[in-house]
């Protein structure tokens, strides 16, 4: 598969998919992806034979941002989704049903960031000891806190959808 | 769900760990019986968290050198490795020759040292326990070769971003053409001892069965997936550092069982042992730092992700920069922890004596995992 399939694939799914200068970023195709649309996407991912690399939360203002990196066995097709979420009350439906393999990356997360991975079974603590609470260790204060357009230079914002 | 103990039903809930000869490590795994057969298992991690990726938001690159040896012990460089690349990825940092080789050689070396303690670990797991005795005196002489090197045996610091800490000497290129010509010598001893043992084959072979797309839907990586017979291998589907100039195969075994996982990394040795060869033969002459690289290392803004072929499998480095010289966000994925979160649908169905194996041929090793 190659990577203009790929592209074609993401936009079938209504994805405005953007290739990446692989040597410099790491990654073959970059997208923002609307949360309503994410399980779309990562289906037919899924349907293509990929394989799921993590789940990344990064705290950001205003909003945060959750990351997923996908890969093909036969290499050379780096994928990486971006989904923003409210900071307040951060939401994302879960992938877990598509990849089981997401289980446990979303469940790191939630104890890191405390993500709302909508239809997960099970998100009780996995790295952090049971009685962690709110704990979220990895949310930035306000003094550390970054805008999202420092972390992802505003080009990589084209063809968001609002 | 964890399942609690019901006294009403057939079933019984054990747990295995967190302090078990079987688990490597501090690991729990919560498990639903009926009889001698497993229904579930749920792996409890988290005994060992020291939240490096905390740690990483806090310190500058140069800072966290000290954490990458810290969290596979078995395999550290590595994890160095992935690090220094993911930085010099974001930077632009073009590393000397001469570097680039010096990490090969020093990184396929500590991955013959992981496997040859995997090796130890998962006989003995199995109940035979004269194997570990073979393979510790071969490990010794690479932890030697690397302390001479490196300054440790275990927890390396070794890489720096654009090259690394000092020079190999003579005595380490010679002594470790003698341990590649005494190692070559003792797969056969390995394999007479081991592999044709009838009580082992029985207890491996079509024993915890992974099919390609398990692979898939885990993201499980390394031996695990070659195992299962995809040649999936980031220094050769995603060459970094200079894999690409290097003669290896990629061993694979199409059964997906436990055997398959073993001969898997048995293989591997010996193809770690040609890259060895081949780069001291090839070992440029130069500096081993680069010339230019900045006093302060000023990250982003922007994100790079480096994946880099550990002992144990795929290692991930994510790595997010906001202009300042402390990463913004540093994600490491551990190759195990995808490898152990397919316990559950592995192990269903499976005996309990057979689960030992299985978590044997999948190398855990717990303090990645917990990070």
């Amino acid at each position: 598969m190659t990577l203009e399939e790929i592209l074609q694939v993401l936009e079938t799914t209504g994805v405005d998919a953007a290739p990446a200068d692989h040597p410099t970023k790491g990654v073959h195709v970059e997208a923002w992806v609307p949360t309503e649309r994410l399980r779309e996407v990562a289906q037919a991912l899924r349907d293509r034979e990929f394989l799921i690399e993590d789940v990344i939360g990064v705290d950001a203002a205003p909003e945060m941002m959750v990351v997923y990196h996908f890969h093909r066995l036969e290499g050379g097709c780096r994928v990486r989704l971006r989904v923003r979420t409210d900071r307040e009350s951060p939401r994302v439906p879960t992938i877990q049903d598509i990849f089981p393999g997401a289980s446990w990356h979303e469940r790191e997360q939630h104890d890191f960031y405390g993500v709302e991975f909508e239809g997960h079974p099970d998100l009780s603590p996995l790295i952090l000891p049971e009685d962690a609470g709110d704990l979220r260790p990895l949310r930035k204060n306000e003094k550390k806190l970054k805008s999202l357009d420092d972390i992802v230079p505003p080009p990589a914002h084209q063809g968001e959808a609002s | 769900m964890i399942p609690r103990p019901d006294p009403t039903l057939e079933t019984l809930v054990l747990n295995m760990g967190p302090q078990h000869p079987s688990t490597h490590g501090v690991l729990r795994v919560v498990l639903k019986l009926d009889g001698e057969y497993v229904l579930e298992a749920h792996p409890v991690i988290g005994y060992g968290h020291r939240m490096h990726e905390k740690m990483g938001e806090v310190r500058n690159v140069s800072g966290f050198y000290a954490n990458v040896g810290r969290m596979d012990y078995a395999g550290a460089l590595s994890f160095g490795h992935g690090h220094v690349l993911a930085v010099e990825r974001m930077l632009g940092i073009e590393v000397p020759p001469r570097a680039e080789y010096i990490r090969v050689i020093t990184t396929e070396l500590n991955r013959i040292a992981s496997h040859l303690l995997w090796f130890g670990a998962f006989l003995l797991d199995l109940g035979a326990f004269t194997p570990i005795l073979y393979s510790f005196d071969d490990r010794e002489y690479i932890l030697d070769l690397l302390e001479h090197v490196t300054g440790a045996r275990l927890t390396f610091s070794y890489f720096r971003v654009g090259g690394v800490n000092r020079d190999l000497d003579e005595r380490f290129i010679q002594g470790t053409r003698v341990f590649i010509r005494r190692m070559r010598s003792r797969f056969e001893a390995y394999h007479k001892l081991v592999t044709g043992n009838v009580i082992f084959r029985k207890r491996v072979e079509g024993v915890g069965i992974i099919s390609p797309d398990m692979i898939r839907k885990y993201g499980a990586t390394g031996p695990v997936a070659r195992g299962s017979g995809i040649p999936y291998d980031i220094r050769r589907v995603e060459p970094y550092s200079v894999y690409s100039e290097l003669d290896f195969d990629i061993p694979t075994f199409p059964e997906g069982d436990c055997f398959a996982r073993y001969r898997v990394r048995l293989a591997e040795m010996e193809q770690s042992l040609r890259i060895v060869e081949q780069a001291l033969d090839r070992l440029p002459d130069g500096s081993v730092m680069a010339e230019k690289v900045p006093r302060k290392l000023k990250l982003g803004p922007g994100e790079v992700y480096q994946a880099v072929e550990a002992a144990r499998g795929e290692l991930g480095y994510y790595l997010a920069g906001d202009g300042t010289d402390v990463p913004y966000r540093l994600k490491i994925r551990p190759p195990s922890y995808s490898n152990l979160s397919l316990l559950n649908e592995l192990a269903s169905g499976v005996l309990l004596a057979d689960l030992v194996a299985i978590m044997g041929s999948l190398d855990l090793v717990i303090p990645e995992i917990d990070r």
